[in-house]
């Protein structure tokens, strides 16, 4: 019994250790490009490794602006949808009323709908309400975007706090919005981090938003200025690309490193999402 | 770290205030519902108007050049025949189905879910390389996973590196199999989703169960059909269904990676929809085509809800 655990466990880390192998390939080719100056799409080790390319792209058109916009564009729809999550989280998770089912049967169906789809009625209507090329009008609906998804983690964490706790302030005549603050919201921050990240992290890395809803160059974030390495002359700079591909990735690699020391990791997203 | 199950609609909150009912105002329900208002009212602007928009711009003939552009007029349900009737679109919904099925039900499910066993049996130091690697592939912003990924696929690319390397021959998998190559970089990227809600899943199976049901003979393939599965149904629905609709949206990837061609061979629904509403100027088309794509989402989230209340009752 005892040797064939064993030989299971090892074939486990065998396959394991293959399939790992396969996701890190693709990116070896970011890696060795970002550092050849002459480099193609043939993964390569360069037999000069320099850091041409990412002298190269720091500055303020290719990088520093973009970045800045995707930080202004994703940051402020992110705590936009954060701030209306909690909100709207606390009378659903705390009072049960006619309400609920109805409104939570809604948000759960909202996260199922296609928002590719509502891009073309959504450039229709920011056309109609002179919102398009305003980084506002973008955060609000990227806010949008992500609420029903973000109401339904939040709700989820929020009822795993101990209600009781909320029960003796209110005896003491706390308002809702005070127990939420003081009592509720220290003890969910975790919950709070995680979502918070990863509503972040999924607009990083979103690209048809912004790029229907977005027009001026100064405004365009870094998940869609990266179309500019492609221009009208033909051949991209692979290395710059891969150079640039580097430092608009940081950012969410950083926040991600932040949640797996501190939160648990993608984990506990996946414990928030299985139902 | 709370992992509360997380309850449905159908579960009651844990709620010590109930209302309604209690004889209550109704003045003073209405006051405690108000921190839902900022919420309600972004989605109503920008979601629900968006898809009233689109119910009515579908059956007008709207386009932001030529006649549909100075006098919008009611067509009825032209677009929708011109649609079925169209070669592209049909093309469009197959490929759809093609890519969905290959890579978010066969591909990130069966991975996602093989993973989550195997690292239940393995080392630790190999389940974090491995969980760092997948995760790490989620987590890059889509274009710049679309470049890795065409990089990969490409005539000099690793792919074919390996390939050549074993002594098969490599090909252009942009140009010869684009469906094919687009659905496996969509695994590549989508895969730590569905390892991410197993493992969450399987971590709540008691272990005296799976002990018991080997105690009893059950061999591996057993236990995982007849003891395993079946406790985790509920996460396999769950997941199945997100998958399903994240991948029918899928945009920036095939966008960035083959722009739907070469041709239209990869030409998913949602390439082609906005091909033709902005390419094209076609705005009445194209949310026609949208509204099929919603219906197609709002179906599947129904069922979705239905599995998930019929779990609950």
């Amino acid at each position: 019994m005892i040797a064939r655990d064993r030989m299971s466990k090892l074939a486990s880390n065998l396959i394991l250790l293959a399939i790992g192998v396969l996701f890190v390939l693709p990116l070896l080719w970011v890696l060795f490009a970002s550092i050849n100056r002459t480099a193609g799409l043939r993964v390569e080790f360069p037999t000069h490794p320099t850091l041409g390319n990412f002298k190269a792209v720091l500055n303020t058109d290719t990088t520093y602006r973009p970045v800045l916009n995707g930080i202004i564009l994703c940051g402020g729809a992110a705590l936009l949808t954060m701030v209306c999550a909690v909100l709207a989280a606390y009378p659903l998770s705390r009072f049960r009323t006619r309400f609920n089912r109805p409104f939570l049967l809604t948000v759960l169906f909202c996260t199922g709908l296609p928002i590719t789809a509502v891009m073309v009625p959504v450039y229709g209507l920011f056309v109609q309400l002179n919102l398009v090329d305003t980084l506002g009008g973008t955060i609000m609906f990227m806010a949008t975007s992500a609420l029903p998804f973000a109401i339904w983690l939040t709700k989820t964490f929020m009822d795993g706090v101990p209600i009781s706790l909320e029960e003796a302030a209110w005896v003491d005549g706390a308002g809702n919005m005070r127990a939420l603050r003081a009592i509720v919201l220290p003890l969910m921050w975790p919950g709070i981090a995680v979502v918070l990240i990863f509503t972040f992290i999924g607009m990083w890395g979103n690209f048809f938003v912004p790029f229907m809803l977005l027009l001026s160059p100064e405004r365009l974030p870094a998940s869609v200025s990266i179309f500019t390495f492609f221009g009208q002359y033909g051949e991209p700079n692979y290395g710059q690309l891969a150079a640039y591909s580097l430092i608009y990735t940081m950012p969410v690699l950083l926040l991600y490193l932040l949640l797996s020391r501190k939160l648990g990791g993608a984990f506990a997203l996946g414990g928030a999402i299985k139902g | 770290m709370t992992t509360t199950v997380a309850p449905t609609a159908s579960t009651p909150a844990p709620s010590g205030k109930t209302s309604g009912r209690s004889g209550k105002p109704r003045a003073a329900n209405l006051i405690r519902m108000l921190p839902l208002s900022p919420a309600i009212g972004l989605m109503l602007v920008f979601l629900a108007g968006p898809i009233l928009y689109c119910v009515y711009a579908a059956f007008t003939n709207m386009a932001l050049t030529g006649t549909g552009a100075a006098n919008v007029k009611f067509v009825g349900v032209d677009n929708f025949r011109k649609a079925f009737g169209s070669g592209a679109f049909t093309n469009a919904i197959w490929l759809t189905l093609v890519f969905t099925l290959i890579s978010a039900i066969i591909g990130q499910n069966t991975l996602g879910l093989g993973l989550a066993l195997l690292m239940r049996k393995s080392t630790k130091l190999v389940r974090n390389f491995v969980g760092t690697a997948v995760i790490g592939a989620w987590v890059l912003p889509e274009v710049v996973a679309a470049y890795l990924l065409s990089a990969f696929f490409n005539d000099d690319g690793t792919l074919n590196v390996m390939l050549h390397a074993v002594g098969l021959p490599g090909q252009d998998w942009l140009y010869a199999a684009p469906i094919i190559a687009v659905s496996l970089a969509n695994i590549w990227r989508g895969t730590a989703f569905s390892m991410l809600v197993y493992s969450a899943a399987l971590s709540e199976i008691p272990k005296e169960i799976e002990e018991s049901a080997e105690m009893d003979g059950a061999g591996g393939w057993r236990r995982l059909a007849f003891v395993t599965l079946p406790m985790i149904t509920r996460a396999i629905m769950t997941n199945l269904m997100l998958i399903t609709l994240q991948t029918l949206s899928v945009f920036g990837l095939i966008f960035a990676m083959t722009r739907g061609g070469p041709g239209t061979k990869s030409q998913t629904l949602p390439l082609y929809m906005y091909e033709q509403a902005f390419s094209f100027s076609q705005i009445g088309y194209g949310t026609a085509i949208a509204l099929v794509m919603l219906a197609i989402g709002a179906v599947f989230s129904l069922i979705y809800l239905r599995g998930l209340n019929s779990e609950a009752a």
